[in-house]
C-alpha cells in the first residue's frame, strides 16, 4: 500500500510530536528529520491543527505540539484526513463494476481494503510509537550505495 | 500464581487458574460482552484446562475476593505446518475494572504460561470490526502473522 505524500507528512508529524510531548517543534525541524518539504509540511500541519490534533504557538521557541490522545487516536483517523480509505463496496463506482467480473474484482479488492482499514484502525499513535521503539533505523541511502560498491 | 506488585493506576490483582465456582460468572460476563450465552463452550474450556493444564490455560484475575477478568488459551501445534505456539481465544474484564491494566496482567500471565510450556510465539484471531480488542492486542506488541484466515459459506 502506498500512502499519499500529504498523509505520510501527517503521520511523521504526529508521531514526532507525540513522541516528544514536552517540546514544541517547528515545521522545519520535523521536515529536516524526515527529508520533507517544509512548505508542504506546514500545509499539512494546518490541516492537523483544524482537526484538533496539533496546536501551534508563535514567537521565539514557538512551534507545534501534539494535543490529541495518543492512546485513542489511530492511524486510520489520521490517514482519512488526507485520503479516503473506503469501507467495502463504498468507493466511487468504476467502469465495468456492473459486470460479473467487475463485481468479482470488487469483492477481492474489498478484502484488501477491509484488511487495510482493520490494520490502520487498530494501531493507535501510542502503539505506533512502541513499534517504532522496537524498530531500527534503516541505513541511509548513500551508506547502502557505498556498501554495495565496497567503499 | 503469586500476587503481583503493581503501579498505582494499575489494579492489584492475583491471577490464578479458573475454579469450578467461576463458571457462572464467566458465562455472565461473556454474555454481557457478546450478547450470546454459551455455557457449554465455557464448560468445555474449564474441563480442558483442568485435564490438560500443560496445554490449556484458563486464568482468572481476582482482587480481594472479587473476580475482575479472565483469559483463555491453549498451545496448538502443526496446523498447516505451524510450529507449536500459544493461542489466546478469549479475554474478558468487568466493565468497572477496565483501563486499570487487568487485561494487560492477564495477557502477561498467559504469555508467561506459554513461555513456561516451551513455546515462543503467541497468536490470536480477532473479528476485523472488533477495533477495541484488536487495539488491545496491538498495544501489547502483536502484529499480523504469516497465516491468513479463510472461510466459505458451505451452502454457496
Amino acid at each position: 500500500m502506498k500512502l499519499q505524500l500529504a498523509t505520510r507528512h501527517a503521520l511523521f508529524a504526529i508521531l514526532e510530536l507525540a513522541s516528544r510531548p514536552d517540546r514544541q517543534l517547528s515545521a522545519a525541524e520535523i521536515a529536516d528529520k524526515y527529508d520533507l518539504s517544509t512548505n508542504h509540511l506546514a500545509k499539512v500541519l494546518r490541516t492537523l491543527g483544524r482537526a484538533g490534533l496539533v496546536e501551534a504557538s508563535r514567537g521565539v521557541g514557538g512551534g507545534y505540539r501534539f494535543c490529541g490522545n495518543a492512546k485513542r487516536l489511530n492511524l486510520l483517523d489520521i490517514v482519512q484526513l488526507f485520503e479516503p480509505i473506503w469501507p467495502i463496496g463504498q468507493g466511487a463506482p468504476e467502469p465495468g463494476d456492473h459486470t460479473r467480473n467487475g463485481q468479482a474484482l470488487r469483492r477481492v479488492l474489498g478484502e484488501i481494503e477491509e484488511a487495510t482499514r482493520a490494520t490502520l484502525s487498530s494501531i493507535t499513535v501510542d502503539t505506533m510509537l512502541k513499534i517504532s521503539r522496537r524498530t531500527q533505523d534503516a541505513p541511509a541511502e548513500d551508506a547502502v550505495r557505498r556498501a554495495a560498491v565496497g567503499l | 500464581m503469586a500476587e503481583r506488585k503493581t503501579q498505582p493506576d494499575t489494579a492489584e490483582v492475583a491471577i490464578g487458574p479458573v475454579e469450578e465456582s467461576d463458571l457462572s460468572w464467566i458465562v455472565a460476563l461473556d454474555t454481557q460482552n457478546t450478547g450470546m450465552p454459551k455455557p457449554d463452550y465455557w464448560r468445555r474450556l474449564l474441563d480442558g484446562a483442568r485435564t490438560e493444564p500443560h496445554r490449556s490455560f484458563f486464568l482468572v484475575a481476582r482482587s480481594q475476593g472479587t473476580r475482575l477478568g479472565f483469559i483463555a488459551g491453549e498451545i496448538r501445534a502443526w496446523e498447516f505446518g505451524s510450529a507449536p505456539c500459544g493461542w489466546i481465544f478469549a479475554i474478558g474484564v468487568e466493565p468497572d475494572w477496565r483501563l486499570r491494566a487487568v487485561g494487560t496482567q492477564l495477557f502477561d500471565a498467559i504469555c508467561a504460561g506459554f513461555r513456561q510450556a516451551g513455546v515462543t510465539k503467541v497468536r490470536t484471531m480477532i473479528a476485523r470490526e472488533a477495533q477495541l480488542i484488536m487495539s488491545f492486542f496491538r498495544a501489547h506488541g502483536m502484529m499480523a502473522g504469516p497465516f491468513v484466515e479463510l472461510e466459505k459459506d458451505l451452502d454457496e
